[in-house]
């Protein structure tokens, strides 16, 4: 070392950019948290003014099947139902017909075809629901009531808004789904076929495999989507709590309950009010453990690759 | 197998021109050359590896036991059940070591019955020379080995479905010499079953391993071409072309 000074110190500096910039990230993070925490706190505080009603026997909320809470009934498995039943029509339209299609614009259509399919695709996912709503009410159930006969399908019915729900997520699981299955590396798919796979094999065996994460995720957010949608089920599902496995009977869903009740006249220091709390509290536990349960299921059965 | 008068053309470029080349059963032929003389592209084109690429085409022919592996009433899926790769990095499948191995036989037979499917794995493994590091460990995923042992799993895939032909695509070049030096003895031992075509950048080992040696060059139009064939010991030793002998001398490429 030299005595005279290098022109470039290795003193430390501060940098305030960094840190102003740091701050800002972890900030735009804290907010998304800070909303969750908002919501379980909003949902928790009026669900236990709920619960604090003399009228109310908590433990009939999962051992009876009838909801009215104003004369005290609270049976949430008659909204759970139906929001399981629409939520597993939409799933049976939406996976194999969102998957099918990732599959043909990853692995088989052309550079050209992909680029004009996948925007169309995506003008499908921006449709607003409520056009969802009425495409249900005013196409698919006198379709049903065409093909299994007006006597058996009622007007509002659960089976007409779960298909057109899983019509509505199609683009999503998709768009998604394709992504998870063109980001398996070109390498393995030529590992496949120099062993003289089909492009079916190929596909099937070692791409999906291989972007089986990527692949649940979405249909876990389909499947969210799905759990969650209102308009839909508000228009064409029905508009009263009714406890029937029949797809073809009209059902209140969760989300389609909360949206008529809070937008209806109601008090609110009423039970009904205080009630949709409860139903929102459910939906998003049941969210919740979807999201657990596709966590263990996608680290248990992914294939990792490099 | 024999390439005729063949060339690759991707789109309206010719990318390797007009190769003739015998190729000798259960020999190693080596394929040398400067970086983009279309030595990959040309090893591609014995297993229609190129018929994946879009714009790719042949002219000319390659025939596998007198048939020319291009002939319009070729499937080129069961050509490349004859004619296996092995690949420049190695590429196992996520998925359980025995898996990686059984896959290409299940293809072939479905219904392939448990003990035989075993006893299919474990025959590869040893062929490849890998079963005594993995015969514990068979359920673990193939991607958990290092870059050695997952080359040569690579290989005992390929030996798997029983082919005529192991095509290699400098297999070594993401490996360390001594799993190099592993993978260049297993060749020799799988040439007593095998015709091997290898491409590879390392003169030594196409010195070392191999019992012929191709040379390729790019023309002034980008076009790669062979400009020499001989014996190994021919090309290294005394080589007719003048290019040859700056190339293998190291005096260029």
């Amino acid at each position: 070392m030299t005595a005279t000074k290098h022109p470039n110190s290795l003193k430390r500096k501060t940098r305030l950019g960094e840190k102003l910039i740091q701050a800002f990230f972890f900030f735009c993070g804290f907010v998304s948290i800070f909303t969750t925490l908002g919501i379980v706190v909003a949902l928790g505080s009026q669900a236990l003014r709920f619960f604090g009603e003399p009228s109310i026997n908590p433990i009939e909320l999962i051992t009876t099947t009838n909801w009215s809470p104003n004369i005290g009934e609270i049976g949430i498995w008659s909204l759970v139902t139906s929001t399981l039943i629409t939520t597993f029509l939409a799933l049976l339209v939406a996976i194999p017909l969102g998957l099918a299609a990732a599959i043909y614009l990853s692995e088989y259509a052309t550079p050209k075809v992909r680029n004009t399919l996948k925007p169309i695709l995506e003008i499908l996912a921006g449709v607003p629901t409520v056009v969802y709503g009425y495409f249900a009410l005013t196409f698919m159930t006198p379709l049903l009531r065409l093909i299994f006969g007006s006597d058996v399908v009622k007007i509002y019915n659960m089976a007409s808004a779960g298909l057109v729900c899983g019509v509505m997520i199609i683009p999503l699981i998709c768009s998604m789904s394709e992504d998870a299955l063109r980001a398996v590396p070109r390498s393995l798919r030529e590992g496949s076929f120099g062993l003289g796979a089909t492009k079916l094999e190929t596909s099937l065996r070692v791409v999906l495999p291989a972007a089986l994460s990527g692949v649940i995720a979405a249909i876990v957010v389909g499947t969210s989507r799905a759990i969650g949608e209102t308009m839909i089920m508000a228009t064409a599902a029905g508009a009263g709590p009714n406890f029937t496995f029949n797809p073809f009977e009209s059902a209140e869903t969760m989300a389609g309950h909360i949206v008529r009740i809070s937008g209806g006249d109601v008090d609110y220091n009423s039970i009904d009010y205080t009630s949709i709390f409860i139903v929102g509290l459910t939906l998003f536990l049941m969210t919740l453990a979807l999201n657990f349960l596709s966590r263990y299921f996608v680290n248990k059965y992914r294939e990792v690759y490099e | 197998m024999l390439a005729e008068n063949a060339s690759i053309f991707y789109g309206a470029f010719r990318a390797v021109a007009d190769v003739t080349l015998p190729v000798h059963e259960r020999q190693i032929t080596a394929i040398i050359g400067p970086s983009g003389c279309g030595k990959s592209t040309l090893l591609r084109a014995f297993n229609r590896m190129n018929d994946l690429v879009q714009s790719a085409r042949v002219e000319g022919k390659i025939l596998l036991d007198g048939d020319n592996i291009y002939a319009p009433d070729v499937d080129a899926v069961a050509v490349r059940r004859r004619v296996g790769m092995v690949f420049q990095r190695p590429n196992p499948f996520p998925k359980p070591i025995y898996d990686n191995v059984a896959y290409g036989v299940r293809l072939g037979n479905p219904r392939i019955p448990k003990p035989e499917l075993d006893a299919i794995v474990e025959q590869s493994l040893r062929g490849a020379a890998l079963w005594d590091e993995v015969k514990d460990k068979l359920k673990e995923s193939g991607t958990a080995l290092s870059g050695g042992q997952q080359q040569r799993l690579c290989i005992a895939r390929a030996i798997a479905v029983q082919p005529d032909v192991l095509l290699m695509d400098e297999p070594c070049s993401a490996l360390d010499p001594i799993a190099t030096i592993k993978i260049e003895e297993l060749m020799q031992t799988l040439k007593e079953r095998y015709t091997i075509m290898i491409v590879t950048h390392n003169m030594q080992q196409a010195a070392r391993a191999s019992d012929y040696t191709v040379m390729m060059m790019m023309r002034p139009d980008r076009a790669g071409e062979m400009i020499e064939f001989d014996q190994t010991e021919q090309i290294f030793t005394n080589p007719r072309d003048k290019r040859t002998e700056d190339y293998v001398s190291g005096r260029f490429g």
